[in-house]
């Protein structure tokens, strides 16, 4: 195999790694965005994952059969969105420390697909999962080709909400009010923006997204379901919203810089390489420690109030 | 859309307002009229800014009635307000810092609010229209974080007149202005009257008298007086606002200079974002002297504050305190050398607040030999301490075992005051000693610091009062853009020239 053939390699099996961390990546940046940060991204991604496995493996047949994918996709999202409302209602109505009632829905929600995993379903079992959908021609282009354009449509769909993110929370009027009732919620509220409805809206999308990034990791990337099957992925969508400075291009090149290691690991493995294979795990991690280490923290353009409830009655 | 009548008449009937342990509002009523300025006037707490909540539909009232036009009106949230007509400029400027000026002012125009679309074309149009009629310059494209306070400002205004205010409520709007900048505000205020009704709140009374027809004074959340600002002398309104005379001491002058204590030479330190806040900054200051730092905030009065204390980087230059070289040491040493410190923010730098008052009144000497043995505390002597400071500083508190963020603003400020003075400190750094404290406890304080001086302290006094600086210096420094730009004599001190050096013009 020539370096190129490895480099590609490396890089096609990368870039799909990406989608599901960039989905909750980007769900979590709304959050963060409206002043909340929900740790429970990791739950709502395998409560996501869960729910999604269950219309393919229950529809084999049947006239359903050929939307159960959909289906799980539809329901990933909506429980997420309703598990970003719960967080909501803890921590934005009756003002729970985010922190510990973000750890308590991690929990909640990696236990509850578990336990319900073992009772309906039992042991590990296969499901066809999204197949691959290569664009004409363009899949075709060497080297370029097997990258960018050999992967399944949620990984399309999820590369342009990127730019669609950026849209949303740079050119719209729900994005300037998600961005001053982050920074400055005083400020929204005498302008008259409801700052409560905003933060419920912003963690319905966001819990809706890391519901989505769950139902990728099902259906799409490892068209099984397992206790673990998130791996940690929730907690790091997390730092990349760090990481990314609340920006969505900077969030992409953050999942694209993770996943490229795992990538990078893996091909360590399987290509032989003499490198205990117990740091190349480590590898990725090691890496978003290092560049959240040395990386300036600004606020500057970040949301300022970022884990502070918000009560109108409260005297300054 | 709101409505574009005209206020007439504006009434707040009975108003009443209890939060947890106060009666911030009790029982208040008040009236303008349509074109005419009403001064709200009193001191820290008496609920100025609470009635204004109330009006502005922040707060819920638990009794009484705002009366517009003379029909009852309903404020759930700030946007019945606006489309009643009322708008407000806090007094902490409610701009959202990492967004435009465009987009701070979009943000309360609901019209231009369509589902996937923010018409910030029509914002920039609407701001253009305002800004021309009642001049305020602004740049509609610049992000509010990098506006100086006084620019701020006028984009609040703005902001509230494309909103369609025609009823102007202004809290405390001087209070970051230098004095041409307020004289500058005053005026337009007045032109503005011809359109609008203003209710102008503040505690310099010099303004109040400058501008407004009417005044109405708040003590302890009930109206102490009601009246005409032109059949009353300031001293008058003065004292009906702190139910006492007020007699501000004053530095006499009289030289008692010894030798120097704090020389800073060429320093040179960095700000928050990066930029150098203070660029070669000279300063000198001897015994028994009252050094007064004059400036509009953000010149650089924090960095030096943090730097002397060594709480900042310094990035080049020297601090010498009695001769010993404290630039870039730990606050330990700094301490030991002989600096006391009252800070800017003394609820977060100044006390720990869930700590006791004794306890907060050896922070400092905690480790000492007088305090401590062998790693115990002393507990006996903490508490022999803080009683004999307890007295000597007029601390008043139940007992010296109550934490102390439960205190008042003021008696904070005596208890970071009996720490730092207690300890025979060489050199004194003072920043902001007096902000939002109210008038008795800014007497003791003033009191406190001449005595201090009388016996031989160095104190470098920070401050954005110019009343206090005159009060009490013997030389004034002017800091600007993180320079000292000139030093006069106190007699040569006259606010005019401070102000114009406060703007960085050149001196006359």
């Amino acid at each position: 195999m020539s370096i190129l053939d490895i480099i590609m390699n490396i890089l096609a099996i990368g870039v799909p790694f990406s989608v599901a961390l960039l989905l909750a990546a980007l769900g979590e940046m709304f959050n963060q965005r409206a002043g909340v940060f929900n740790l429970g991204c990791e739950g709502i991604m395998s409560m996501g994952a869960f729910l999604a496995f269950l219309p393919p493996f229950f529809l084999k047949t049947g006239a359903l059969a050929p939307w159960a994918n959909l289906l799980g996709f539809a329901g990933a999202a909506a429980a997420g969105a309703v598990l970003g409302l719960l967080f909501a209602l803890v921590t934005v109505s009756f003002r729970a420390p985010q922190g510990i009632a973000g750890i308590g829905l991690q929990m909640l929600g990696w236990g509850a697909a578990g336990t319900l995993f073992r009772h309906y379903v039992g042991g590990v079992t296969g499901i066809g999962g999204v197949p691959p959908l290569p664009i004409p021609f363009l899949s075709q282009i060497p080297f370029f080709g097997p990258v960018l354009f050999n992967h399944n449509i949620v990984a399309y769909l999820a590369f342009l909400a990127v730019p669609a993110s950026w849209y949303v929370l740079f050119k719209t009027p729900w994005g300037l009010k998600v961005r001053a009732a982050g920074t400055h919620p005083r400020a929204a509220d005498t302008m008259g923006i409801k700052v409560t409805r905003v933060r419920y809206q912003a963690l319905a999308l966001g819990g809706a997204m890391a519901g989505l990034a769950g139902a990728y990791l099902s259906l799409c990337q490892a068209k099984m379901f397992a206790d673990d099957i998130v791996a940690g992925r929730g907690s790091i969508a997390v730092a990349l919203v760090y990481f990314g400075r609340w920006h969505p291009a900077w969030i992409l090149s953050g999942a694209l810089l993770f996943s490229l290691a795992q990538a990078l690991q893996l091909s360590i493995q399987v290509l032989g390489i003499k490198f205990p294979y117990e740091f190349a795990v480590m590898l990725p991690y090691a890496l978003v420690i290092a560049v959240l280490a040395f990386s300036r923290r600004s606020r500057l353009r970040g949301p300022a109030e970022l884990g502070k409830p918000y009560d109108r009655e409260t005297r300054i | 859309m709101p409505s574009t009548k005209r206020i007439e008449s504006l009434r707040l009937e009975g108003i009443t307002k209890r939060f947890p342990g106060v009666l911030a509002c009790d029982d208040i009523s008040l009236e303008v009229g349509a074109g005419e300025v009403l001064a709200l006037v009193g001191e820290n707490g008496a609920g100025k800014t609470t009635l204004m909540n109330i009006l502005m539909g922040l707060y819920q009232p638990d009794y009484g009635r705002i009366v517009i036009n003379g029909e009852e009106a309903r404020f759930r949230g700030p946007s019945d307000a606006f489309a009643a007509g009322i708008g407000m400029v806090h007094q902490h400027f409610m701009l959202v810092p990492n967004m435009t000026v465009t987009e701070n002012v979009a943000l309360g125009l609901k019209e231009l609010h369509h589902p996937f679309h923010l018409d910030l074309a029509s914002a920039r149009r609407r701001i253009a229209e305002v800004s021309e009629r009642h001049q305020l310059a602004v740049n509609p494209e610049a992000y509010v974080w990098q506006l100086s306070v006084g620019e701020q400002q006028r984009v609040e205004l703005v902001k509230t007149l494309c909103f369609g205010a025609r009823f102007l409520i202004l809290d405390e709007p001087t209070s970051a202005l230098t004095p041409q900048e307020t004289d500058e505000l005053i005026e337009r205020l007045k032109r503005m009257t011809a359109e609008l009704s203003v209710i102008f709140i503040s505690h310099k009374l010099g303004e109040v008298k400058a501008l407004c027809d009417r005044v109405t004074i708040l003590r302890q959340g009930r109206v102490a007086f009601n009246g005409r600002t032109q059949d009353h002398t300031s001293g008058d309104l003065a004292a009906l606002m702190t139910g006492h005379e007020v007699n501000l001491p004053r530095n006499a002058c009289v030289e008692a200079c010894g030798e120097q204590r704090l020389k800073v030479s060429a320093l040179m330190v960095r700000g928050d974002r990066g930029n150098l806040a203070l660029n070669g900054l000279d300063l000198e200051l001897r015994s028994g002297e009252i050094l007064g730092i004059a400036g509009v905030s953000g010149n650089g009065q924090r960095e030096l504050a943090d730097a002397l204390a060594g709480l900042r980087k310094v990035e080049s230059g020297s601090i010498g305190l009695c001769g010993e070289e404290i630039a870039n040491r730990r606050p330990r040493a700094i301490i030991d050398a002989g600096m006391g410190y009252i800070p800017e923010d003394r609820h977060t730098e100044g006390i720990v607040p869930s700590f006791s008052i004794k306890e907060n009144l050896v922070l400092k000497d905690f480790a000492s030999q007088r305090f401590s043995t062998a790693s115990f505390l002393r507990l006996e002597r903490i508490d022999e301490n803080a009683e004999e400071l307890r007295e000597r500083f007029d601390i008043r508190a139940s007992s010296t075992a109550t934490s102390a963020g439960s205190l008042s603003g003021g008696n904070i400020q005596k208890v970071i005051l009996a720490r730092e003075l207690a300890r025979g400190p060489k050199v004194l750094v003072a920043v902001y000693p007096t902000r939002g404290l109210d008038m008795g406890a800014e007497e003791f304080i003033h009191a406190q610091l001449l005595e201090r001086r009388a016996e031989g302290v160095a104190i470098l006094l920070i401050s954005e009062e110019l009343e206090e600086l005159m009060n009490l210096s013997d030389r004034i420094a002017v800091i600007y853009k993180g320079r000292i730009s000139k030093v006069l004599e106190a007699p040569e001190a006259t606010r005019r020239r401070l102000g114009m050096l406060m703007a960085g013009l050149a001196d006359e």
